[in-house]
């Protein structure tokens, strides 16, 4: 019985998701493509780079990096306090 | 040498190739706004070199060269610079890149459009910001690291 139910469920996935590929629009024509063609057009003449995704990393999109840059940190001090009684017993 | 280095294979190899690893990492940081790359992932390549040294030489291969407190002091500077990066052009825009295309001595070099070979000392602030990130990731990657490490032998021992 709960065999049956996990396979109808499994087919009603596939089929959601292949339904989904099949309206799927062809590789390289995204819905809208004004920023990337901005930032194509743009990166070498705006930020002097020609590593257009550096360009929108650190750029156009800087306050994402910064962010990204506090979730390391603190993925870092929270690793550290997890250990500090380890390190503490070792003095 | 403790029980927890691994065979005299792994530590020569080692050895030959850690150097030639940070070497590569500071590469990818420094060549961040011409090839693909950047801060994030230089600084990923020199802390996996440490990795390197911790598995192969066991903890106490490293006790005196990487100091934790070091290593968090390089940390938050990254992370300060960083922050101080972004709010040099603060009176135009958080995060404005006042230094590209200025024509200065500090990266203010232009990039001609198009296909080109790339111009090292251009970018404005994206260069010093990705050493800032670098030297972020590769000084925090390597300090989680270490501590894993030696907590993790600690309770092995125990």
């Amino acid at each position: 019985m709960r065999k049956a139910l996990l396979f109808v469920a499994f087919l009603f996935v596939c089929a959601f998701l292949l339904l989904g590929a099949a309206e799927m629009r062809p590789f390289g024509e995204p819905v809208v493509a004004m920023m990337d063609e901005y930032y194509i057009q743009n990166a070498q003449p705006e930020v002097a780079v020609n590593n257009a995704v550096t360009a929108v990393v650190f750029d156009y999109r800087g306050f994402d990096t910064l962010g990204e840059a506090t979730v390391l940190f603190a993925a870092v001090v929270g690793i550290l306090a997890l250990f500090r009684k380890l390190r503490e017993d070792e003095r | 040498m403790n029980n927890h280095s691994m065979s005299v294979i792994v530590r020569t190899v080692t050895r030959f190739v850690y150097g030639l690893v940070i070497l590569f990492g500071f590469y990818v940081i420094m060549h961040g706004h011409l090839t693909p790359g950047g801060g994030f992932q230089g600084g990923a390549v020199v802390a996996s070199a440490f990795a390197l040294l911790l598995v192969a030489f066991g903890s106490a291969g490293l006790k005196g060269q990487l100091n934790l407190h070091w290593l968090q002091s390089i940390e938050e500077f990254g992370a300060l610079a960083f922050l101080a990066l972004a709010f040099l052009g603060v009176g135009t825009a958080f995060f404005y890149n006042l230094l590209a295309n200025s024509g200065g001595f500090l990266f203010g070099g232009s990039v001609p459009a198009g296909p080109n070979a790339g111009v090292l000392n251009a970018g404005g602030l994206v260069p010093l910001m990705n050493w800032a990130v670098g030297l972020k990731v590769m000084s925090g990657i390597a300090a989680v690291v270490i501590v894993m490490l030696v907590g993790s032998r600690k309770e092995e021992a125990e």
